[in-house]
Order: C-alpha cells, then structure tokens, then sequence
C-alpha cells in the first residue's frame, strides 16, 4: 500500500460552518490537521477608513454593521470613546437603557452562537429553539429604533429616543388564525418594558430547555470536551478576550473590572471555566445569558421607576427637539450646523473597550480637532482569536476545526472590518 | 492616596528615565512615546516585570500623520462647482522620496495588565526610513501576529523579526497600502468583466472624487489648553 502524504486542502469560503466567509488552508496528515492558515479580508469594507471621511456621527451606522449580531455593542464602544473626547455627560437613564440593550444584545448574540454552534456540530434543534428567542430581541430593537438589526440607536450624548410605550404587533394574515394572532401579541399589549419584563420572566425556563438538550448530551460532549484546549497563560499570551479568556479560567470582565455605564450599579456573577475547552466555553456562555437576563431584569426595574432625559441638552452635540425649531432660532441653527458638518471633537486621542459579547470590543480614535475623526481603529475580539486557530486545532481531526471555529464565536463583520 | 495610574507613571519615570516621554491627555489615559530602538527593550520590561505586569497586548495601530491638523475648507478661489470642495483633483503620485518626514508614520500599542487592572498606550514613531519599519513584538506577545500583518498591510510599516509578514486584509495581489492618507478613498482601480477578453480586467477608476461634508477644524473656546484638565505632572 502506498504511503499516505499530508496534502493541503481548502476550507471555505463558501462553506455553510465557516460562519461566513472564511477561507482556511489546511495542512493535513490523514484526517489531522498539522497546520491551518486563515485567510481572512473578503469582507473587509475599509470601516475605519470610511469613518474618516466622515463627521463622527455618520459613522455610528457602520458600527451596527462590523459584528452584525451585536449590533448595539460596538455602538456603545464609539460612542464611549466620543464621549471621553468630548468630556460629555451621559444622563443616567440612557446608562441604564444601553445596559439594558447591551444584555439584551448579549443575549441575541451567544443565541445565534448557541444555534450556529449546535447547527455546526450536528445538534439542528438548536438553532430553530434559539431564533424563536432571538426573534423577540429583535422585536425590542424594533420597537426602540425602527429597525430590527442596524439600529444606529446609541448616540454620544445618549441614547435616540426614549423608551417606547407601545410594541409591534403581528398583523392579521391568512397564514394565522384570529386565535394564534391572538396568543401571538398576548404579550405586546403593554409598553416596551412589559414586554421585556415578560420575557426575562420566560427566558430562564428558556436556556434550561438548551441545556436538557445538550449540557448532559452525550455527542454534543464528544464534540467539545478536551477540544481545542487553551491555558490562562496562552489565552493571555494571544490576546484572548471574553469568554474565550474566561474559559480559561481567567476572571476578567470589564464590566466589573473597569465598569462603563451603569455597570458598577449591577449585580451579577462572572462564570470562569476550568478546562479551557470548547465545552467550557459552552458552559460559561450559557450562564453569561442566565446572568445578562439578572442585568436586564435590574434595569427593567430601575427604568420603571426613573424618567428623566435620555439625551446630554448639549446641542452642540445632540440635536434640538423638533418642537423647539419651530419658535427658536438658535435651535434651528444648532440643528442645522449640526447634520450639515457635525462637530469639532477637541485634539487627542482616546480608547474606550467595551464588554462585548465576543470580548474586548474597543474602538481607538485620534482626533486633530476636526468634525471627522482623524483616525478611527477598531479592536475586534475575533481578530485576535482567529489568529489563535492555527494553535487551536493543532493535532486535531478535520471534524474539530468546525468546532473551533463555532466555539471562537467568529462573525467576519468585525474580523474584517 | 494616589490613583493606580498615577502610581504606573510615577513607575515608568523612575524605571525607564528618558527612554520613554508623556504625552498629555485629556481623557485619563497614559501614554507614552518612546524611540523605536528602545521598543524591545521597553515591552519586555513591562510585561516581565511584576511592577508593571502588562501580560496582554491589546491592540497594534498604525497610524499615518501625513494630513493631520489640515482642514479643507480654506480654498483660495470661489468655486461654483458645489461638492469640489476638499477634493484632491491632482493625481497621486506615490511616495519615492528616499525618506519620509519623521513624525509621519506611528505605530500605537495598547497595553492591559490584568493583575493590576491598568491600561497603557505606547507609541513609536517610524522615523525617516522608506519604507518604515519598527522591531517586531511578535516574541513579547504571540497575539501581535496579526496586528501587525495588518499594519503591514494597510500602512505599509514592516516589522523586523515578525515571523510571517504577509498581507492579510486585502485583496491576493493588491497594489498599494490603503490606509495611507495619500491613498484616495475609492482606490486606484476598478475591477469589471471585460466580454471580449473572457476574463476580469482592472482598469483605472472612473468615479468622480467628491467631498459631501468638508472637514473643518474650529476653534473652539469651550477646549481651549487652559480650560483642559491636562495631566501632564502625573
């Protein structure tokens, strides 16, 4: 028989489990993968050199569209980091109300991580259980910003509007019966809040239904523990953020380390693997979602019992109310100076990080005191992990890469920016 | 009691002398720029050394000063032509000067230490060499990698050391490094099926250059230096 050589084989990028369009060369020795090379960029759309040819606030749209699955996340790192610029102050409702929706995107995420991750590895009921969640996420983020992903809703300063008092219904259809309409929009009588309160009330038993279906699972187990194993050390050693870090068995979440917003106002826990495998990252991923729908509950309390402004009155920065533009000619001005050439951001630099689902989201803007960033850098915690894929899967089967790359939580809009 | 990040510059000073320089901010962040020669010597310090322990490399940046602080709303003559306004109608030539201006070429490093819960900004400016390089931190921190295969790719900056220095972002056999402020924004070239030939053609762009809002840089009274909260003195 002749001998078996290890030949290279392409992976992508047009592959339903390259979540996207990743394109992997892999070096391989029967069914082990020796060494794999991704190749990265085919969605790169140049975002931080779009952002500079534009006043700062125009930007906040292609935010929405670098993690396309979470968008309000990456919203909230611009506009920190505007924010710090600025010297602005941020009322505290709009704090709540973007922890508030940066949880409720947290959880939007990792279910399209769980759906996509489980769709991966063989287990499909996953990822129809999950949608049907995530589809009452996107209805909030409907209802709140009039679009259902690319809300462009955070603004520096604030937030757009404040919190609606009606939610989107079902419309009548012949595919639906008066009686499932019915049960359908049950839940949207009341204002937005009610609406979220009712579905932190669900979602426990929720996440509990995921777990029956694969924390004990045997295959799903066979999948994932003692694949892809990363030391605290390594983790750090490669820049690992987010779960992935904590996986490891690192306790570090910037939200209780180096709190932004309303987050030194939480309580809440952060789960840490042992193992540093794919399985414990399932594992701290799960618990993230029971522990973000805490914060969202939190909120949801607070946000019912304090109204206030949720946009700074600095119309320098935000724009005037449309009422006041009808009778006052300085409104007017600002609101025309305002969405004609934006404003100057005084000279420096500044880096704002966030907790974003996927890890450390930061955004990096010099400004030379212009109404457009000077240079806007975007670090996105998929960069840094998929640069750890060749490491990963090392010495593993063909079969583990898409488990892998489910388990690093990859989405291209933010690799490649 | 003084702050943690007080604390890390008051360290820096005292370990690293005039190797390393503060820069002002207005933000609360420390940064410091520091000789590209003295890059090796000064990261490993900081991630070996228990009084620093930055064990994290966050991010790689490069950055081109090329146009910075230039506005383009002051023009010479009335235009009629609406949108020509900060367009560059001139063709860009590219750079073959045998050395660039000192202060134009920077590459950024954002530093964490997790076990003391600080953040810290480096920045090393490239100097005159054509084509720019610094030393790579590949060795100090596996997770530079990429970061600086991005650089590399965007701004042209290479990195002595680095183990595999290809691009990465763009296109296979892409001309040019993008993020290069003389690079114009809607590239050099267009890409189009051509019948005749069978086969994809790149040609030389044909869109008009346009500015919708021009960049203006105002003063400002509300930012002016003496109203800032500049922490220079540590």
């Amino acid at each position: 028989m002749a001998e078996i050589q290890s030949y290279t084989m392409n992976f992508g990028p047009q592959h339903p489990a390259a979540h996207g369009v990743l394109r992997l060369v892999l070096e391989i020795e029967g069914e082990t993968i020796q060494k794999a090379d991704p190749h990265i960029g085919l969605l790169h759309r140049g975002t931080e050199k779009l952002a500079e040819t534009k006043p700062f606030n125009q930007s906040i749209g292609y935010m929405d569209r670098l993690d396309y699955v979470s968008m309000m996340c990456n919203e909230h790192g611009y506009v920190l980091a505007i924010e710090k610029l600025l010297g602005v102050e941020v009322p505290t409702r709009a704090q709540y109300i973007r922890v508030m929706f940066d949880e409720i995107t947290r959880i939007l995420n990792h279910l399209m991580w769980l759906g996509a991750h489980g769709l991966d590895i063989g287990a499909m009921t996953m990822f129809l259980y999950c949608f049907r969640e995530r589809e009452d996420l996107m209805d909030c983020y409907e209802a709140v910003s009039g679009t259902r992903m690319h809300a462009t809703y955070y603004r520096p300063g604030g937030v757009y509007r404040d919190l609606p008092e009606t939610m989107p219904k079902y419309a009548e259809s012949k595919f639906r019966s008066k009686k499932e309409l019915d049960r359908m929009n049950s839940v949207r009588g009341g204002s937005m809040l009610d609406f979220v309160e009712d579905f932190t009330k669900r979602f426990p038993a929720c996440v509990d239904e995921y777990e029956t279906l694969l924390t004990d699972n045997r295959i799903w187990k066979q999948r994932t523990v003692n694949i892809a194993v990363v030391s605290p050390e390594r983790a750090m050693q490669l820049g690992f953020t987010g779960p992935m870090l904590r996986g490891s068995g690192v306790e570090w979440d910037l939200r209780k380390k180096q709190p932004y917003a309303a987050y030194d106002q939480m309580d809440f826990d952060i789960p840490v693997g042992v193992n540093g495998d794919c399985y414990d990252r399932y594992l701290v991923r799960v618990e993230e979602m029971r522990q973000s729908n805490r914060i969202i509950k939190q909120c949801v309390d607070w946000l019912r019992d304090n109204p206030g402004p949720v946009i700074a009155e600095d119309h320098k920065i935000t724009p005037p109310k449309r009422v006041e533009m009808k009778d006052d000619m300085e409104s007017l001005i600002h609101h025309f100076k305002l969405f004609t050439e934006g404003y100057c951001v005084p000279e420096g630099e500044s880096y704002a990080a966030v907790e974003h689902p996927k890890g450390e989201f930061g955004v990096y803007i010099i400004s030379d005191g212009a109404n457009k960033p000077y240079r806007v850098k975007i670090r996105a915690a998929g960069f840094a992990h998929l640069s750890a894929m060749s490491e990963m899967v090392e010495g593993h089967m063909l079969a583990d890469v898409v488990a892998v790359i489910g388990t690093q939580d990859i989405v291209f809009g933010e690799v490649d920016r | 009691m003084i702050d943690a990040q007080t604390a890390l510059a008051q360290r820096m000073d005292a370990r690293f002398g005039d190797q390393v320089n503060r820069v002002a901010s207005t933000c609360r962040e420390l940064t410091y720029e520091l000789d590209k020669d003295d890059l090796i010597q000064v990261a490993t310090a900081l991630r070996n050394e228990a009084d620093f322990g930055f064990e994290m490399l966050i991010d790689v940046c490069g950055v081109d000063y090329l146009n910075y602080g230039s506005d383009e709303w002051t023009t010479n003559s009335a235009s009629g032509t609406g949108f020509s306004r900060g367009v560059e109608r001139e063709p860009v030539i590219l750079d073959e000067a045998d050395e660039f201006d000192p202060r134009r070429f920077a590459v950024v490093y954002h530093l964490l230490s997790i076990q003391n819960n600080i953040r810290l900004r480096l920045r090393v400016h490239t100097g005159t060499a054509n084509p720019p390089i610094v030393n790579s931190v590949v060795d100090i921190w596996n997770g530079a990698n990429w970061f600086e295969r991005e650089v590399f790719d965007l701004f042209g900056i290479l990195f002595e050391g680095h183990p595999d220095l290809r691009r990465i972002l763009t296109d296979y056999g892409f001309v040019g490094h993008p993020f290069r402020k003389d690079f114009p924004i809607m590239g050099n070239v267009e890409v189009s099926y051509d019948a005749d030939q069978g086969r994809v053609v790149y040609k030389p762009v044909t869109i008009e250059p346009r500015t919708l809002v021009p960049r203006v840089i105002r003063d400002d009274n509300r930012y002016s230096a003496d109203l800032k909260d500049v922490t220079t003195d540590g």
